[in-house]
């Protein structure tokens, strides 16, 4: 088939479009080309860093570790290094307990490919730990995911000690604790230190 | 020595569309800075540099495009520069393009933002194996959500302001001849009834994934009063960022947000935003963010920005404040590019070229755009007089 | 124009950090900028920093790292996608704007994860060039072979250059590769893309810099002795290697001119020359007499840290002249295969 000229959307003015002078003879019997396709591979060894090592490192005892600002005393776990509201590195280390409260989450009823393993609906939330200056996300497991409720109180739920690595994928998820929900004050702020000013 | 007056002289677009298949990258940029050149009654021997803006280079899996784009781009031989500040790119570059002049570096500057997703696979892109951390969210609506979930909770916002906010969108989009999504039979309840994907988001409450690309022509004042055609002036520009996660982060109305806003509406000598502002091309991805914005912006009291929505405030026909006639990020997302497209649809609303989308009489305009955790911002405001 | 100075400098480069993340290992050096002219983040009136996604292996790998600067309460700031010699370049133009009198500064790369030379494939065009993965040093041993076949400049010239970046080199402590080797050595080594020979090509380096800028008389509160940026300008050549002549470098050319490179006497040039045929073909093209000393850090065939390896020519100057090692020089960084996109600046002392 010949190749066809490029249509221009009606709509739209058409004044930038080149004309097209039509196909060389030639070739004029060979199919257009429509598209290439160039993959492209590239393999990458990551480091996770200091800050990230201890906490992996960790996560096979099941102990979360976080890292606390040398000048503010925020808590951020997962730790990065370093502490966003000073510019420091941070270094004193905390460890948390496997308890926290949802800040808020959704339910998400498409599947991702990252995570085949996973059947929606399924509730992903920011888990705020006890203790902790930031939250993070999370899945929510064990119960429905339509009785979440923002400030719903939560423990880890750990793969079996055999199966123990050193990775975040240790935790499977978070399941309700059957507390009462956490009052959340200023439901417009997520976090616990407010006074940043 | 104060800054150069800077005014915008040239505006031009592609059509937006999920797969840009009929061009190149080079040949779709070359579409939307060809379009800007003929409005500026411009040819590339005019420009002295050229700042181009996108999203990740994952996108499309070129690394540092600007590279390869050099000659399509009328470059050889001048400067380029290429801006990547996540989902504000657009608007940043926009910026970065407007200092340039501002400065008296250079006399006109090109700038451009574009995005073609269609040539890689963004949801790759995004999510790319991280090997220390557990995979739990599905893009961006993954993440945004739950701030919209507070943001609801916060408000006692009825149910449905965010399908309205589409709707609204939606129909905008009807009048812009650029717009990816042209819904002509699209109903209110056929919004509604769209699926969830990340509750409380549901599919006809996100933006959709396209090609396309935006650029605009620059010029200092002694141009810009010369130039034979409509002129937008440059009445404040500016550029917030902060860390996405910190204890106490406001991440319903960020406070890099609200800097930027505070900063952006004192240089244009605002004090009155919602009676001042004429209209708004804001960077709403998901519905639920054009009340939230609303209050950022300060057009509106902390948890009342949905009452705008309810009330039509923000509807090209009707409104007072009219938000995205464009059709918005809703209609149209080109990644790298919606910002710019944000800041390019203002700058045709003061000039009065905007076509069927024009808001009446519309004198001073705001260009909005945010990316990353919404922790980037880049804001311009223009103006039909100097 | 307003005078705009650098008024400090910091940098790290080890052939491979694996043990920090990238904003671990930049925290320090932020601090270490900052505090030696006495300013914290809050004091910054703009801030601007250069890397890469690809180089990273993550999108929006930039997002990380902002968290170093303490961006708390939000600081004005930018991202180029570039070498951190445009991200300088951009604080240079926010300070001519005027409203503000400070800039931050800074860049980084960790290379060390991936493969570099295929990384920098991607940069090709994507329809007609990338699909034939031409790596980095395959692409630069044409323009090398080009370069001798011309005439302009022989093996031997090749292999002093290597020998003089080495020689320089052993008083650099950042350097990666620093021992001394006779251009006898070096013309008896294995080619890697012949004509080129491991000693002609960059010394990988992971590592990041930071800077402050400021402006007039604010530069000289800051510091003793501001290195003044006399004269900047950046240019692209053509992308299509066939366009154009690879064995000189035009958009360098036309930059060292608007920068007023010859104007007076320069007594050392920071070039980001990756290679050693890079460094011969902007020699001439930046009309670069005898008497000029190229490199006196070993340039990045000593150390090339991709994506700050032309900011850190500028850091690498200002600390000579900052401490009297000169007045004035030429700096250069590049970016794109075989010198297609070129920046040129004239540092001067006080």
């Amino acid at each position: 088939m010949p190749a066809q000229p490029f249509q221009q959307d009606p709509s739209v003015p058409p004044s930038c479009v080149v004309e097209v002078t039509g196909v060389p003879e030639k070739v004029a019997s060979t199919e257009p080309v429509q598209s290439v396709r160039t993959p492209i591979r590239m393999e990458y060894t990551y480091t996770p860093g200091r800050a990230l090592s201890d906490y992996l490192v960790a996560m096979k005892d099941k102990k979360i570790i976080a890292e606390r600002c040398p000048e503010t005393g925020q808590v951020f776990v997962p730790p990065r290094g370093v502490s966003p509201v000073a510019g420091v590195v941070t270094a004193g280390k905390v460890e948390l307990p496997a308890t926290g409260y949802v800040e808020s989450f959704n339910i998400t009823r498409v599947p991702i490919a990252t995570r085949p393993d996973l059947e929606p609906p399924y509730c992903s939330a920011w888990i705020l730990l006890d203790g902790a200056s930031i939250s993070f996300m999370g899945l929510v497991i064990n119960c429905e995911p339509e009785s979440v409720k923002l400030g719903t109180r939560v423990r880890a739920v750990w793969k079996p000690d055999d199966e123990l690595e050193m990775a975040a994928t240790n935790i499977l998820g978070w399941e309700p604790t059957g507390e009462p929900d956490v009052e959340i004050p200023d439901i417009e702020r997520i976090g616990q230190k407010g006074d940043l000013e | 020595m104060s800054k150069e007056r800077t005014a915008v002289v040239g505006v031009g677009q592609t059509k937006y569309a999920s797969t840009r298949g009929d061009v190149s990258m080079a040949g779709l940029l070359r579409e939307a800075a060809y379009r800007a050149l003929e409005m500026a009654g411009m040819t590339w021997d005019d420009i002295d540099a050229v700042v181009m803006g996108k999203a990740p280079d994952f996108f499309e899996g070129v690394m540092m495009p600007e590279i390869y784009l050099a000659e399509a781009l009328g470059c050889v031989g001048k400067p380029i520069m290429r801006v990547h500040t996540a989902g504000s790119v657009g608007g940043s570059t926009a910026n970065v393009a407007a200092s340039m002049v501002q400065s008296r570096v250079h006399e006109t500057v090109l700038t451009i933002a574009w995005e073609k997703q269609s040539e890689s696979n963004a949801m790759w892109a995004l999510s790319l194996p991280q090997p220390f951390t557990t995979s739990v969210n599905a893009g961006a609506g993954g993440y945004f959500s739950p701030i919209m979930r507070r943001y609801m909770a916060m408000s006692n916002a009825p149910e449905l302001i965010g399908c309205m906010v589409a709707f609204k969108d939606r129909q905008h989009a009807l009048a812009n001849p650029y717009a990816h999504l042209h819904q002509h039979d699209l109903t209110f309840d056929q919004v509604v009834e769209s699926p969830m994907l990340w509750d409380p988001i549901r599919y006809s409450e996100t933006c959709p994934s396209s090609d396309g690309a935006c650029a605009m022509i620059l010029t200092d004042e002694a141009r810009g009063d010369a130039h034979d055609g409509p002129v937008a002036w440059i009445k404040g520009t500016a550029m917030r960022s902060e860390s996405n996660s910190y204890g106490g982060r406001n991440m319903v109305s960020p406070a890099a947000s609200e800097e930027c806003a505070n900063d952006v509406f004192a240089q244009a000598g605002i004090h009155d935003r919602r009676k001042e502002i004429d209209a708004v091309e804001m960077y709403v991805p998901f519905s639920w963010y054009e009340p939230m914005w609303l209050e950022s912006l300060g057009f509106a009291e902390k948890g009342e920005g949905w009452r705008m929505v309810e009330d039509g405030s923000t509807a090209r026909e009707g409104g007072d404040l009219p938000v995205n006639c464009s059709g918005g990020v809703l209609s149209s997302n080109a990644i790298g590019a919606s910002g710019m497209i944000r800041f390019a649809e203002a700058a045709l609303q003061v000039m009065g070229q905007a076509g069927d989308r024009q808001v009446d009489g519309c004198r001073t305009a705001l260009g909005h755009a945010y990316g990353g955790g919404a922790q980037y911002f880049a804001m311009w405001i223009v103006a039909s007089d100097k | 124009m307003r005078e705009i100075a650098i008024v400090s400098f910091a940098q790290r480069q080890e052939p491979a950090i694996t043990s920090e993340s990238e904003v671990e290992f930049m925290v320090p050096l932020m601090q270490q900028a900052k505090e030696a002219v006495g300013l914290r983040q809050q004091d910054m009136g703009f801030t601007c920093s250069g890397s890469s996604d690809f180089l990273a292996g993550q999108a929006f790998s930039f997002v990380m790292t902002i968290d170093g600067t303490g961006p708390v309460p939000p600081i004005s700031e930018s991202h180029v996608e570039q070498d951190g010699a445009w991200a300088l370049y951009e604080a240079w133009v926010k300070l001519q704007c005027g409203d503000v009198d400070t800039a931050f500064v800074y860049s980084y790369g960790k290379s060390s994860p991936g493969s570099l030379r295929d990384v920098l494939a991607t940069q090709m065009d994507p329809y007609y060039v990338a699909p034939l993965w031409p790596d980095a040093f395959s692409i630069e041993g044409l323009a090398a072979r080009m370069l001798l076949e011309s005439g302009k400049v022989s093996e031997r010239q090749l292999a002093e250059i290597a020998s003089r970046s080495r020689e320089h080199a052993s008083s650099n402590p950042h350097a990666v590769r620093n021992t001394p080797k006779s251009v006898e050595e070096i013309l008896a080594e294995e080619f890697v893309a012949d004509p080129l020979r491991p000693s002609d090509i960059p010394a990988s380096a992971d590592g990041g810099c930071a800077m402050v800028l400021a402006a007039g008389d604010r530069a000289r509160e800051l510091c003793d002795r501001p290195v003044w940026i006399r004269g900047i300008d950046h240019r692209i050549d053509s992308h299509t290697l066939g366009a154009r002549d690879l064995t000189d470098a035009m958009s360098a050319r036309i930059a060292a001119e608007k920068a007023g490179v010859g104007r007076d006497k320069i007594d050392f040039a920071e070039l980001h020359a990756p290679f050693t045929t890079s460094e011969a073909v902007l020699t001439e093209a930046l009309g670069l007499g005898d008497d000029v000393t190229i490199n006196p850090s070993g340039g990045p065939l000593a150390a090339h840290t991709m994506m700050a390896a032309g900011h850190i020519r500028f850091g690498e100057a200002f600390e000579r002249i900052a401490r009297g090692d000169g007045d004035r020089a030429v700096v250069h960084a590049t970016a794109g295969p075989v010198l297609q996109q070129n920046m040129v600046a004239v540092l001067e002392g006080e």
